[in-house]
């Protein structure tokens, strides 16, 4: 007994059992949260007050503060789902599933900002709200990935099979972004020629950079803190018949009922 | 391993074949959407032939996707599937007929409309043999990338309409690249680029969706 307590304590795959998971979730979100805010608001404040006017675009280039961070983790996070996809098919971690469909639906909010800021930053822009260029149009595609994951996920009832059945198409989508990436690629410079760049002036003010940096940043703490929380509910969900969840919850109730 | 191939082939194709409404629906939907057009468009011979070669691969698309959800769907409700998973033959290579035979039931059909409707929309007649062997090259990408997604929404509420959702981005290199072949045949430029990358996609898609198919319809029947 003594062995089978101290082998999963010495080992890295400690935290791959919900039940320690847990309180280490619990125990983690609101760091990352704080931090998330505290970074948004230094990002902010270089990117709205600090940075300088950009010669060309003038006042308007501001929204790559939260354009370009969303967009990033828009790609980021559907690369971290995949993993954990993988992870979960081939080691069998229940954790690793709940993980995965966490994150879907802060990579699919991600990716709507960086659509819903492209459109605000094109119509002044280049004189139009969308443009089928490679990169948002691959962007878009992104979307639907998430939202046929997430849908996928939500339609079945049993979470075993929803489990592997959303892994098995994360998985077919990570094989096909980048040919869907290169195709449209292919595709948008057969039709049009380059009358659009979404490439910037070469040269960045270094407080621009950082202020982009920062919110990157920011949204990777926001990732963590919210995938966090979204986790937490989840695993109590899959494990309410176990020892333990009853514990968390009759311990939470009696706090709640002593704060009272 | 050949028997088991041949074997549900044979069974599948003789099932297309006693439920002929079913290939004729399709193939009747497809026609439909491509009358359409002109409706929608209006009848500008230029225009439609402009959008001949896109209107044509959407269509092929649609169709496929329509008919999709009944690849396993019957052997599911009557348990062959299960029986088939329990069975000690390897479960790439009767998933690989049955893809097969729904491509040679459903797939094969429509490229042989495909030709009669194109003249419809005007499209010049010199292009017709692209756009066959894009349609040629192209279906069984359809139908095996489909056939993951039809194994994974199998029994699954609103399966038809996620099914869509789930796999329709996944056709957007497929459409592509095949309408792309049809159009650049006519801007003079040659299919020959286009036609090579379907083909290796094809290729591909026909080394690796087998396997995600069977994984997938494990997952499903467990």
């Amino acid at each position: 007994m003594t062995a089978a307590e101290r082998a999963p304590r010495a080992s890295l795959f400690r935290f791959a059992a919900p039940q320690t998971f847990y309180p280490l979730a619990g125990r983690l979100a609101p760091w990352f949260a704080a931090a998330a805010l505290v970074l948004t608001l230094a990002g902010m404040w270089l990117g709205f007050f600090v940075a300088p006017t950009d010669a060309t675009q003038g006042e308007v280039y501001r929204v790559i503060f939260i354009h370009v961070p969303a967009a990033w983790m828009s790609m980021f996070i559907y690369l971290v789902m995949a993993f954990w996809s993988a992870v979960g098919l081939v080691m069998n971690t229940r954790l690793s599933f709940v993980m995965s469909q966490a994150l879907a639906p802060t990579g699919a909010m991600f990716c709507f900002v960086a659509l819903w800021t492209g459109a605000l930053w094109g119509r002044p822009t280049w004189g139009a709200y969308w443009v089928w260029d490679a990169r948002l149009t691959s962007q878009l595609l992104l979307l639907f990935l998430y939202l046929g994951f997430i849908a996928l996920t939500r339609a079945i009832e049993d979470p075993r099979r929803a489990d592997r059945a959303g892994a098995m198409i994360a998985l077919v989508g990570a094989v096909n972004v980048p040919i869907i990436y290169f195709s449209v690629k292919w595709w948008n410079t057969l039709h049009q020629g380059a009358s659009v760049s979404l490439t910037k002036a070469p040269s960045m003010a270094s407080t621009m950079l950082a202020g982009m940096l920062v919110m990157a940043f920011a949204a990777w703490a926001y990732t963590l803190a919210v995938t966090l929380w979204r986790v937490r509910p989840m695993i109590l969900e899959r494990e309410r018949h176990t020892e333990w969840v009853g514990a968390v919850l009759e311990a939470e109730g009696a706090r709640a009922g002593g704060g009272r | 391993m050949l028997n088991t191939f041949v074997a549900v082939l044979r069974r599948d194709l003789l099932l297309a074949w006693r439920g002929r409404a079913d290939v004729l629906v399709t193939l009747a939907f497809f026609v439909i959407v491509v009358c359409l057009f002109p409706f929608g468009v209006g009848a500008e011979p230029n225009q439609l032939r402009a959008i001949a070669p896109g209107v044509l691969w959407v269509a092929v698309l649609l169709s496929c996707l329509l008919s999709m959800h009944r690849l396993f769907a019957q052997d599911h409700a009557d348990g062959t599937l299960e029986q088939l998973l329990l069975s000690s033959e390897p479960a790439v290579v009767w998933v690989g007929a049955k893809v097969l035979a729904f491509w040679l039931s459903t797939g094969l059909p429509v490229v042989v409309v495909a030709p009669g409707l194109a003249l419809l929309l005007d499209l010049e007649q010199g292009a017709l043999p692209v756009l066959v062997v894009s349609l040629l090259l192209g279906t069984p990408i359809l139908a095996l990338l489909g056939a993951v997604g039809a194994a994974l929404t199998l029994g699954v509420r609103g399966g038809g309409m996620l099914l869509a959702l789930l796999v329709l981005p996944l056709f957007v290199p497929v459409l592509i690249f095949g309408a792309g072949a049809v159009e650049a045949e006519l801007s003079g430029t040659g299919a020959v680029a286009h036609l090579l990358l379907l083909g290796g996609g094809c290729a591909g898609a026909l080394a690796l969706a087998p396997w995600a198919c069977a994984a997938s319809l494990r997952i499903s029947m467990e």
